[in-house]
């Protein structure tokens, strides 16, 4: 079956952008061959510097005939209903058949060549492709990622003739901007087309280039006794700078390697896109650095090698200059600069958002088993670093370089330590501070942003949280839920004035949902009004095994069948009020009285304990009393005593059951 | 035709006013106002702005009173040069022409690592921004690569491409010297040092140090007016507004906030009001000067 070759052949495209306009050429030529009925065997996007490619595999020449029969409005139907008929048809009143009292018609239309469909499609499809940013370029509309110059697209070996705003497709295509001849070649289908690139040198699959790099990188180290620190992010974003990777291996001024690691390898990724190398043998840092260029240079990459050299020292030597003044420089003068420092127009200072999580520190810091003195210390330094020359100029050293600092002006390493972990958890994969000390501060610091931005109505809606506060909902869940802790959030101030239990109810669902776990439970447990996620958890896991048992899900029938009579009567009058008084007659209403009265101690002293599986346990006991009393009881008694007295039965099962969990929003 | 390559400063820099001359460019000399950036020369704010083809290649001293480092850094001026190329439309081989620039001024493409860097370039100043790359040699940013999409907030149409070159910093590069003042500034023997480290440490000293806030203050904002006033009541030979005196208002305007800058005399919240009011004089520049040149076409 014929193929279809697709190249969009541009001036460099962002290397961030690549593989989604990969994914999303694939998915647009998918979407409209398929709406147009032309469904293929197969097809790959690839993303490149240069370029976007797509091969198509298996495609029929044209669309398949057509030929339907249409049924109409039955004879003698209104003008109207024929008329619209017609209209949506576009037959004629005297091309409809009377069949059986119906009017039918019959619509043919020949399959249009896949040639003309894929023309249009391929125009469509550049003018809406949804780059994050587009441009224009010399005197045309058409907007693209950077100029667009060239589109090869053939079909069956044949040119697709398509032509819009001034390009026009061929079969031309070209290889790499310096190596090799520079110019273009011919190709009428992908196995032409992926030779003569890698002829021109050009690797056209960006896994391909990734496995070139990473294979041709870790030659390099081997052969010198080192090893590649590798980095994946970096490793996709290199791939999308060369179209023929060529790794090269540098050397670095030993002296700068009295800098933090963290710092000579944010230096490299951050500015220069260099992998870091390390010695095997001692895990540190070496004084070499990686560089992917995009040629293979006559020299053997010595000239590339000795640049970039030169560039990374510069780099490395402004770096030392941080380093060197940020340490002279010292808390206490970052501090005073926060002052000056808008947090948010709203919330004040980054001094005085300082202010605020010392004193939440201090407060959390005897539930966390903190110190609150040192606790306050800890949160009074812990945004300083923000004011320092390094973290100006690499922010995501944030808390590594206040670490770095503390250290060098002798502050206690578990201070240090906390000044970094209070960012801490960043993301899912990312861990929870380690200390008691990092675990006040962090806490602080995600519930003030919190209590912060509720109380400015800046709450997340839909995609948007441009202040991240889900994430910092989930990292105060993560914390409290990971380590243990029985904090009252509500005690947290601010917490209730702002509503956030809700807030941390939908996060905490999300938690529970990615741990597999069953989480339209949380909705029955948070009805109770409990602010302590650690109790919370384990009445919902709690509650979740018992509604797997027999007992459970029949005592769950039970209870609708209870709320539903209930929910009827209340609509006939008030319900009566009161105790239910115990009956001989019938048994089944007697047995259920005196399970109801053996339960309600049971059940207080397992929930007094947190011993939620005794609770469930001791429900348990109801289900038998209740299936028998649903089996043989007729609740809607003639006799209004008898009948009362069952209702009442029936509100305290209810009561009984609802001091464990809001059964009526259970809905699984 | 071989030029033979460049082996000093002044040397590039005719290097570079031969090649783009060679290419069509007017060959012009720098804007006789102080400018934080080669872009502001109207010969790229102003003349990008309209239906009008224009190409143009400058040197423009830039002034960025904040960098200066008394002249003891090796790389840091607060007086430096820019070479500017301005090619509007940009011709579709614009990457390439581009490319034979940095072979005329020596860099070997066969033994150098050349990436087009993605890099946004914009400047809230003017109101303007486009899409392109920083061009890097060997890991350094040899040039900012930018088409320009709006100016003074008008779209840029047709687009113009924009060529930004870093010149002491490439010049460093291409000759293999690490401290700028020891450039050799011709073939003579007279070196970059001898001809500007007097001036960055009096510049520095003037900027950091003498500069007279208050004086500044009211400079600026007796600019900002004459903008507006120029704009209001002056009338040229044919009716038309004189939009480009307003606009030299503009730019010393900008610079004085610049000094100002410098001096540590704008506040963080100051800062972004400042920028706005300039945008603003910028804007009115931009908007007459479009009427002018759509009413010429």
């Amino acid at each position: 079956m014929p193929q279809l070759l697709l190249e969009l052949f541009s001036e460099e495209i962002p290397a961030r952008m690549q593989a989604q306009a990969g994914r999303d050429l694939e998915r647009m030529m998918r979407d409209g061959l398929s709406a147009a009925g032309l469904i293929s065997e197969g097809m790959k996007a690839f993303a490149g510097p240069r370029r976007l490619a797509l091969v198509v595999e298996g495609l029929p020449i044209a669309q398949a005939d057509r030929d339907e029969e249409l049924k109409g409005p039955r004879v003698g139907a209104p003008d109207q209903a024929i008329d619209g008929f017609l209209r949506k048809t576009g037959l004629t009143r005297d091309q409809l058949v009377e069949q059986d009292g119906v009017w039918f018609g019959r619509s043919q239309s020949k399959g249009r060549p896949t040639t003309e469909i894929v023309a249009e499609l391929v125009e469509a499809t550049v003018r809406n492709f949804p780059w994050p940013k587009s441009m224009t370029w010399g005197s045309g509309k058409l907007r693209w990622v950077r100029p667009l110059q060239r589109i090869l697209c053939v079909f069956d070996r044949e040119i697709v003739p398509i032509a819009f705003e001034g390009l026009e497709a061929g079969d031309l295509s070209q290889g790499h901007r310096f190596m090799g001849s520079g110019g273009v070649f011919r190709a009428r289908d992908f196995d032409e087309y992926r030779e003569a690139l890698a002829g021109h040198y050009v690797v056209l699959d960006p896994e391909e280039r990734k496995q070139r790099i990473l294979e041709g990188a870790r030659t390099l180290c081997f052969a010198r006794n080192l090893e590649l620190v590798e980095d994946e992010g970096l490793l996709d974003e290199v791939a999308g700078l060369a179209e023929w990777p060529v790794p090269v291996l540098g050397d670095m001024d030993p002296a700068f390697l009295d800098l933090p690691p963290e710092v000579i390898r944010t230096s490299m990724r951050t500015h220069q896109k260099y992998f870091a190398v390390r010695d095997p043998a001692t895990g540190k840092l070496a004084p070499h650095f990686l560089v992917v260029a995009n040629v293979a240079a006559e020299d053997g990459g010595r000239t590339i090698a000795a640049g970039n050299a030169k560039v990374l020292s510069a780099r490395l030597s402004d770096a030392r200059f941080f380093w060197d003044e940020d340490r002279k420089s010292g808390f206490d003068a970052w501090n005073d600069k926060l002052s000056g420092v808008t947090y948010h127009a709203k919330l004040g200072s980054m001094a005085e958002r300082v202010e605020r999580i010392a004193t939440l520190a201090h407060h959390l810091a005897a539930q966390v088993g903190a110190d609150p003195t040192q606790a306050h210390q800890a949160a009074t330094v812990a945004k300083s670093d923000l004011a320092s020359q390094m973290v100006g100029e690499f922010p995501e050293l944030q808390g590594v370089m206040g670490r770095y600092y503390a250290l060098a002006d002798g502050k206690d390493a578990a201070l240090a330590d906390a000044i970094r972990d209070h960012y801490r958890p960043q993301g899912p994969s990312d861990e929870i501070p380690t200390g008691p000390l990092g675990t006040a501060v962090a806490l602080a610091d995600k519930l003030d942003t919190l209590v912060g931005f509720f109380s400015i109505d800046e709450k997340p809606t839909g995609s948007r949280d441009p202040y991240a506060l889900r994430r910092a909902a989930l990292g105060v869940i993560r914390i409290i839920l990971e380590k243990g802790l029985r904090l009252p959030l509500n005690s947290v101030p601010g917490v209730q004035a702002q509503t956030l239990m809700p807030f941390f109810a939908d996060r905490l669902k999300v938690t529970l949902r990615d741990q597999g776990k069953r989480f339209d439970l949380v909705d029955a447990v948070f009805a109770l009004n409990d602010d302590d996620l650690v109790r919370i958890v384990a009445r919902v896991e709690a509650l979740d095994a018992f509604l797997k048992t027999e007992d459970g899900a029949n005592l769950l029938a039970g209870y609708r069948r209870a709320a539903n009579i209930l929910k009827a009567e209340e609509k006939k009058g008030p319900l009566p009020q009161g105790a239910p008084t115990e009956v001989a007659d019938p048994a089944e209403e007697g047995a259920l009285f005196a399970a109801l009265s053996a339960l309600g101690p049971k059940l207080d002293a397992a929930l007094e304990a947190e011993d939620f599986t005794a609770a469930m346990t001791a429900l348990a006991a109801l289900r038998a009393p209740v299936d028998a009393f649903f089996e043989k009881v007729l609740v809607n008694s003639d006799v209004p005593a008898e009948r009362d007295n069952r209702l009442r039965l029936l509100q305290q099962v209810q009561a009984a059951m609802g001091k464990v969990a809001d059964f009526s929003l259970v809905t699984g | 035709m071989t030029a033979a390559k460049p082996t000093s400063f002044q040397g590039l820099i005719l290097t570079l006013h031969n090649y783009w001359s060679e290419r069509g460019c007017v060959i012009l000399q720098p804007h006789d106002v102080e400018v934080g950036a080669g872009t502001l020369h109207p010969a790229t704010v102003l003349r990008a702005l309209g239906p009008k083809p224009w190409s143009a290649a400058y040197v423009q001293p830039s002034r960025r009173p904040g960098d200066g480092r008394y002249g003891e850094n090796p790389n840091r001026l607060q007086h430096y040069y820019q070479y500017q190329v301005l090619l509007k439309p940009n011709p579709p081989d614009m990457q390439d022409q581009y490319l034979g620039s940095l072979e005329a001024i020596g860099i070997d493409t066969r033994l150098h690592d050349i990436r087009f860097v993605e890099d946004d370039w914009e400047n809230p100043t003017v109101g303007a921004w486009g899409l392109g790359w920083e061009v890097w040699c060997d890991g350094m940013e040899v040039s900012q690569y930018t088409y320009m999409q709006q100016v003074g907030g008008l779209d840029v149409s047709p687009v113009a491409g924009e060529l930004t070159y870093g010149l002491e910093r490439l010049a460093m590069y291409v000759f293999g010297v690490d401290n700028v003042y020891d450039l050799p500034f011709n073939d003579r023997g007279m070196s970059y040092g001898e001809v500007f480290l007097e001036n960055e440490r009096q510049m520095s000293a003037y900027n950091f140090e003498v500069a007279d806030v208050e004086t500044l203050k009211r400079q600026f904002e007796d600019m900002e007016r004459q903008v507006v006033r120029i704009l209001e009541v002056g009338v040229g030979p044919q009716g038309q507004k004189l939009v480009l005196p307003a606009y030299d208002h503009v730019l010393k305007a900008s610079h004085l906030f610049n000094v100002m800058n410098a001096r540590g005399a704008i506040a963080v919240a100051e800062r972004a009001s400042y920028i706005g009011r300039i945008r603003d004089l910028c804007k009115l520049c931009a908007s007459e000067w479009m009427k002018q040149q759509e009413q010429a076409a």
